[in-house]
C-alpha cells in the first residue's frame, strides 16, 4: 500500500503545480488586453468616475504580484468577482449555468457510451470482415468532424426537415436531445475505435483461450472475461474525452442556444465582460484537470496489475 | 483513398485559382439575390446579403489554408525547439518545460485559443497569434519524447565522443530522424488548425466581416436555416470534403513514411 500512497502524493504535487499554472495563466489573461482593459470593457464614452471605480474594483492600480495574491485570496473564498454589465456576482451566474452544462455533458457521455461500446464490440467480433471495415471507417471519419459541423447538420435534418425536435432553446424537454447528440456522436466515434482496439488486444490473451478451452460459451467469454479487462483503457479515454466534451460545449451550446457555461463564455466575450470570461475559462479548465486526476487515480486503483507496480 | 484525397484537394486548389482568374468577387452585394437557392446565375445560391456563395467559399478556403499553413509553421518551429531542448538536455530544463506544457494542456480543446482570441480582440493577426500560442504544445511533446530516446542512440553518442557540438548533434543526427514524424504531424495539424480557425470564426472571434470565412458562413447558415437550408448544407458539405481529404492525406503519409505515433 506504500506504493499507492507515494503515487497519490506524486500525483497531487503535479496536480497542484498544474492548478497553480492554470490560475496564473487565467489571471494574466486580462493583462493581455491591448491598451487599457478598463477602457476596452467600459467603452470610450464611460465616465471618469466609472473608470476609476472599475480600476479600483479590479485592483489594476496595484502591482501584478499583489493583484495575483488578491485574486487567489478572493477565489479561495468562492468570490469570482462580479459581472461588469449586470453587476451580479459571477458565482451566482456559474451556479445556474454550470449544472446546465453538466447535464448536457453527462447525457452526451451516456449517448457516446451506449452507441460507442456496442459498435466497438461488434467491430471487434467481426474483425477484418466488411462490417468491421464499415464501422471503423465511419467512426474514424466521424470523430474528425467538429461540433460546429455536426450540430448544424443534425439541426437541419431533425429540426428543419423532419420537424421532430425543437431547433434551439431550453424550453422543451426535448431541447437537450440535439445538442447532446452533437456531442455524443463525436464521443461515440472515438469510443467505438477504442473499444474495438482494446477488446481485440485482450481476445488474443492466454486466459481467453483458457476460458474458451474450458467450454464456456462465447457470450460469457466476451462479456465476463474479455470486456472486463478491456474496460480499463475505455475508462481512460472517457476521462480524457471529457476535456473535448467540455470544450465542445462552448460551440454546441452556442449553436443550440443552450444556457450553459460555454454560452456564458461566448456571451461574455461579445460584451467584453472579461471577469466573466476569466471565470468561465478557469472553471472549465479546473473541471478538466480534476476529471483527469480522478481518471488517473481510479485507473491505477482499478487494475490490480498496475496497483502492484506503483 | 489516396486518389479521393488528391482529387478533393486538387479540386479546391484549382477552384481557388479559377476564382482568382475570373475575378469572382466575394463581396459583391446583389440585393435581388438575397438567400436565393442555387440557379444559373448563382451556381450555389447567394447568402443573406445576396453575395455569391461560390465566390465566398473560394475566398474563405483560400484564407483558411493560408492561416493554417502559417500557424502550422510557427507552432512547429516553437514546439520542435522546445521539445528538442527538453529532450536533449533532460533534467531540470526538461522538467520545467514539461510543467509548462502541462499547464497548456490543462485547457481542453480550443478553450485557451478562445480565451486568447477574446482578450486580444478579433482579427486575422490576433487569430493567428491565439492559435500559435496554444498550438505548439503537441509538437513539443512529440519532439521531446523522440529526442529523449534518440539522445542516447549509438550514432549520437558516437558523434559526441568524436567531438561534435550540440548544434551538430541536433541538426545532423537527431532532427533528420524526426522529419517524417513531423511531416505527418503537420498534415494532421493543418486539418486541426483549419477546424480551430473555423470554430473561432464561427464564434465571431476570427476572421471578421465582410471577409469570407467558412466558420462565419456556417454560423450565418444556421441563422437562416429555416428560409435557406441550401446555405448551411453547401458550407457543411464543403467543410466535410476538405477535412476528410486532409485527414486521408495524413493517413496515407503516415503509412507511406511508416510513422508510428503513440498517443
Amino acid at each position: 500500500m506504500m506504493g499507492v500512497a507515494v503515487f497519490i502524493a506524486k500525483k497531487l504535487t503535479s496536480f497542484a503545480t498544474v492548478i497553480f499554472g492554470v490560475l496564473l495563466l487565467t489571471f494574466l489573461l486580462i493583462h493581455l488586453v491591448p491598451g487599457d482593459p478598463v477602457e476596452v470593457m467600459l467603452g470610450e464614452s464611460a465616465s471618469v468616475a466609472d473608470r476609476v471605480a472599475l480600476r479600483e474594483d479590479l485592483g489594476l492600480n496595484r502591482s501584478l504580484v499583489e493583484q495575483f495574491g488578491a485574486y487567489l485570496n478572493k477565489l479561495a473564498h468562492g468570490d469570482f468577482g462580479q459581472s461588469i454589465h449586470t453587476k451580479t456576482p459571477i458565482i451566482e451566474m456559474l451556479k445556474t449555468r454550470y449544472p446546465a452544462t453538466l447535464k448536457l455533458a453527462l447525457l452526451s457521455l451516456l449517448i457516446g457510451l451506449s452507441i460507442g461500446m456496442p459498435m466497438g464490440i461488434y467491430a471487434a467480433l467481426k474483425a477484418n470482415h466488411w462490417q468491421d471495415f464499415v464501422v471503423t471507417l465511419v467512426s474514424v471519419r466521424l470523430s474528425a468532424m467538429p461540433a460546429f459541423w455536426l450540430g448544424p447538420m443534425l439541426m437541419l435534418i431533425f429540426a428543419v426537415w423532419l420537424g421532430w425536435l425543437p431547433v434551439s432553446g431550453m424550453e422543451s424537454n426535448t431541447s437537450i436531445i440535439l445538442p447532446a447528440l452533437t456531442l455524443g456522436f463525436g464521443l461515440s466515434a472515438i469510443l467505438t475505435r477504442m473499444t474495438r482496439t482494446s477488446l481485440l488486444e485482450v481476445l488474443h490473451d492466454d486466459y481467453i483461450r483458457t476460458a474458451r478451452a474450458k467450454g464456456l460459451d462465447e457470450k460469457t467469454v466476451i462479456f465476463r472475461h474479455a470486456l472486463r479487462a478491456a474496460l480499463l483503457p475505455i475508462i481512460t479515454i472517457v476521462g480524457l474525452q471529457m476535456g473535448s466534451l467540455l470544450a465542445g460545449t462552448v460551440i454546441t451550446e452556442t449553436i443550440f442556444s443552450w444556457d450553459g457555461i460555454g454560452r456564458l463564455l461566448v456571451e461574455s466575450i461579445e460584451k467584453r465582460d472579461y471577469p466573466v470570461t476569466q471565470a468561465c475559462v478557469l472553471v472549465v479548465a479546473l473541471s478538466y484537470v480534476l476529471v483527469n486526476l480522478l481518471t488517473d487515480v481510479l485507473y491505477r486503483l482499478a487494475d490490480p496489475r498496475i496497483r502492484a507496480s506503483v | 483513398m489516396k486518389k479521393f484525397a488528391i482529387t478533393i484537394l486538387s479540386f479546391w486548389l484549382i477552384a481557388i485559382v479559377f476564382g482568382r482568374l475570373f475575378h469572382l468577387n466575394p463581396n459583391a452585394i446583389d440585393l435581388n439575390a438575397i438567400l436565393v437557392a442555387p440557379n444559373s446565375a448563382y451556381l450555389l445560391g447567394a447568402d443573406d446579403l445576396g453575395r455569391s456563395i461560390v465566390a465566398r467559399l473560394l475566398r474563405g478556403v483560400e484564407v483558411s489554408l493560408i492561416v493554417a499553413t502559417i500557424v502550422t509553421m510557427i507552432t512547429m518551429l516553437i514546439g520542435v525547439t522546445v521539445g528538442l531542448f527538453a529532450g536533449f538536455y533532460g533534467g531540470k530544463i526538461d522538467h520545467i518545460l514539461m510543467q509548462i506544457t502541462d499547464v497548456f494542456l490543462a485547457f481542453p480543446g480550443i478553450l485557451l485559443a478562445i480565451a486568447f482570441a477574446a482578450v486580444l480582440g478579433p482579427g486575422l493577426v490576433n487569430l493567428m497569434i491565439a492559435l500559435s500560442i496554444t498550438g505548439w504544445v503537441s509538437y513539443a511533446r512529440l519532439t521531446r519524447g523522440q529526442a529523449l530516446g534518440l539522445r542516447n542512440r549509438q550514432h549520437v553518442l558516437a558523434a559526441e565522443s568524436l567531438g561534435a557540438g550540440v548544434p551538430r548533434m541536433i541538426f545532423k543526427h537527431i532532427l533528420p530522424l524526426l522529419a517524417s514524424i513531423l511531416v505527418v504531424e503537420a498534415t494532421y495539424s493543418l486539418a486541426s488548425v483549419m477546424i480551430a480557425e473555423a470554430s473561432l470564426s464561427f464564434l465571431g472571434l476570427g476572421i471578421q466581416a465582410p471577409n469570407a470565412s467558412w466558420g462565419a458562413m456556417l454560423r450565418d447558415g444556421v441563422r437562416y436555416m429555416l428560409v435557406a437550408p441550401h446555405y448551411v448544407l453547401i458550407v457543411g458539405l464543403s467543410l466535410m470534403s476538405l477535412i476528410l481529404a486532409i485527414n486521408l492525406g495524413g493517413d496515407y503519409l503516415r503509412d507511406k513514411l511508416d510513422v508510428r505515433t503513440e498517443l
